[in-house]
């Protein structure tokens, strides 16, 4: 029971950090179509940016993850306009391969000025732990399930109340309806990426503070695309659900099948669910079928 | 034909058939061939290492291209299909005593069985789903190779002896080169000839538009599961000559990176086009090895410098594909073209 308890907290707190980075990667699918190969990398700019401003700069933990949020916005608005905005119509390889390519370049830049070696951990979340029926859990675990539920709400809200998530969302439906009512398709795409990358530096910080600071990170982005097909390519709350699901499978299959067990239910399960439904738990019907 | 034609033009249905039609495609042919023959004489043993090695990413690159390029299947799963190449001949060498050629036969068929399996998703989905599941195999194929001890004896390398046949054993490159390039011919012929053939079209036919395939008679089904099980059989053989090659078979070097790498290959050579496959292994091969290269000359000069070339490199290898997809989308064998029409139609634009 002790174990199972552990299990399950750690599972949820992976969870949650999947549903963030999950989060991002369905903001630009819904928005502009592009399956974002470069999520993990995007995680990876997150924590090497709050380390060098926490640890090499020693910022404030706060204005650190500012500049995290800061670079994030460059970041995404960049890539945005000079990348996949000439992707416009092109095939899926190509969209997809440029996705890729961009990946490597981030990884890249981020071993051109840090080289390979793990780097310190930049400790913020609370430390310490709380002993619950004999299972040991750490304060920043639970803090990083908080954190991530706090943004996870900020942004359904986000989609449901403010002028520019509505606005997210139309483009989405139709964008040739949305150009005619006025919308900037061309901004809101723009703010896709800028809020995706902005997700996604999130969940890099804390992963930072749970994990530590290394080039593995990146390897986190893979995991998303089993949570994301499992929720759905293209809907929000499948995020925070097949984050959990996915983030509780693989510390179980880890604790009670085998250790190792946890980089390869993932995918199993999303064979799985493609084969059977490829929408996912919440997405739209609409895939092309064979 | 005349120097001053505009176009190729058939007579006979047996002329439209031929390979090449045109005297300077036939002299580019022969002075290819001899380019072949004289390459080992000609460069240095590190650079004879590097061709070897586009060698041998010329077989997986057109079996790649078969599948993604002309068949429209996008994979992910490359650097798994070559796994279960260099794994079965590798085990099926040293385990069961099979002769080098028996097992690099037997791999070739094996690797096709296991892309058939992989491919069967693909009766379902398409694009970004498709990539997204064969993901998914590679990673399940490379745990399988790590986990699997007492086949595959987990994450430790195995080592193989130098290859020997008839007596004579293989040492050097320079003998493996007449091995590598014999089997890139010969992917290069079968890849061409494959698309002359009804099999080939109708991959051909299903990328284009599936649905018309398969009013027109083609059964898409069998055509995407041949598709998938032919472009193995070329991994499965590339990764058997890795093995034997390298003396040394770990699943490191089949990490998801390698299938980016052959993606990355077919991409900036071209996709749906056999000789691109070619230029890309080329291209995507040298460029590293030069930046090496260009490492190591300015190690002593300038060793802060010479500690950031790694770095360097995966960022070109980042720019080099974003760069080639924004601006020529169907790669070298494209501005190869576009550079013989130059000089063809010279001084005229078209």
């Amino acid at each position: 029971m002790t174990e199972f308890f552990q299990l399950t907290l750690f599972g949820l707190s992976n969870g949650a950090i999947l549903a963030l980075a999950a989060l991002g990667f369905v903001l630009i699918y819904k928005a502009t179509g592009v399956i974002n190969f470069a999520q993990g990398h995007f995680l990876l700019i997150g924590a090497y940016v709050f380390y060098a401003a926490m640890l090499v700069f020693g910022f404030h933990w706060s204005l650190a993850i500012l500049a995290g949020i800061a670079v994030a916005i460059a970041l995404g608005v960049l890539v945005e306009r000079f990348v996949l905005r000439p992707m416009i119509g092109e095939d899926a390889i190509a969209v997809i391969m440029v996705t890729i390519g961009l990946s490597s370049m981030l990884g890249g830049g981020v071993q051109f000025f840090f080289g390979t070696s793990p780097k310190e951990t930049p400790k913020f979340l609370p430390a310490g732990s709380l002993d619950l029926a004999g299972a040991t859990i750490p304060y920043s675990r639970l803090a990083a399930i908080v954190i991530a539920a706090v943004v996870l709400t900020a942004f359904t809200l986000f989609f449901t109340r403010s002028r520019h998530g509505i606005a997210m969302r139309a483009v989405a439906d139709d964008q040739q309806a949305s150009l005619t009512i006025g919308i900037s398709v061309r901004k809101v795409f723009a703010l896709a990426w800028a809020l995706a990358a902005v997700t996604a530096v999130i969940g890099g910080i804390l992963l930072a503070d749970l994990t530590g600071v290394s080039a593995n990170l990146a390897g986190f982005g893979l995991v998303v695309f089993p949570v994301v097909i499992l929720g759905g390519l293209d809907s929000v709350p499948g995020t925070i659900v097949g984050g959990v699901i996915i983030g509780l499978l693989a510390q179980y299959s880890a604790g009670y099948i085998g250790s190792g067990f946890e980089q390869i239910v993932p995918f199993i399960v999303l064979i799985a669910i493609l084969m059977v439904r490829p929408y996912g738990l919440f997405g739209q019907t609409r895939i092309e079928r064979v | 034909m005349p120097a001053t034609a505009t176009g190729v033009f058939h007579r006979s249905y047996t002329s439209e058939l031929r390979l090449r039609h045109t005297r300077a495609e036939k002299t580019r042919l022969v002075l290819v061939a001899l380019l072949v023959l004289a390459m080992p004489f000609l460069v240095s043993p590190y650079w004879l290492t590097i061709v070897n090695q586009i060698g041998i990413a010329i077989v997986g690159a057109i079996g790649l291209n078969i599948l993604v390029g002309y068949t429209g299947q996008i994979s992910l799963g490359q650097g798994g299909f070559l796994a279960v190449g260099a794994y079965t001949s590798a085990i099926l060498h040293m385990r069961a005593d099979l002769p080098v050629p028996v097992s690099i036969a037997l791999a070739v068929l094996t690797t096709a069985v296991i892309g058939a399996f992989f491919g069967i998703p693909a009766l379902r989905l398409k694009g970004l789903y498709l990539a997204i599941a064969t993901l998914a195999s590679q990673e399940i194929i490379l745990f399988t190779v790590r986990t699997w001890d007492a086949v595959t004896g987990g994450t430790d390398a195995i080592s193989l002896p130098r290859l020997e046949m008839a007596g004579f054993v293989f040492t050097d490159d320079f003998h493996w080169y007449w091995i590598i390039a014999g089997f890139a011919v010969l992917a290069v012929i079968t890849g061409r000839n494959l698309f002359r053939t009804g099999l080939g079209r109708s991959f051909m036919a299903v990328r284009d538009q599936d649905i018309a395939a398969s009013a027109m008679g083609i059964d898409v089904t069998k055509t995407k599961v041949l598709a998938f099980a032919i472009s193995s059989a070329y991994a499965g053989l590339a990764g058997a000559l890795t093995a034997h090659y390298t003396g040394i078979v770990t699943w490191e070097r089949f990490t998801l990176d390698v299938s980016v790498l052959y993606l990355a290959i077919i991409i900036v050579g071209g996709l749906g086009s056999i000789a691109g496959s070619v230029y890309g292994a080329i291209f995507m091969i040298t460029l590293p090895a030069l930046i090496t290269r260009f490492g190591q000359d300015i190690q002593s000069a300038w060793s802060e410098a010479a500690a950031k070339v790694p770095a360097v490199q995966v960022i070109v290898f980042g720019l080099v594909i974003v760069l080639f997809l924004i601006f020529e989308p169907r790669g070298l064998n494209r501005i190869w073209q576009r550079m013989k029409d130059y000089i063809r139609f010279s001084p005229f634009r078209y």
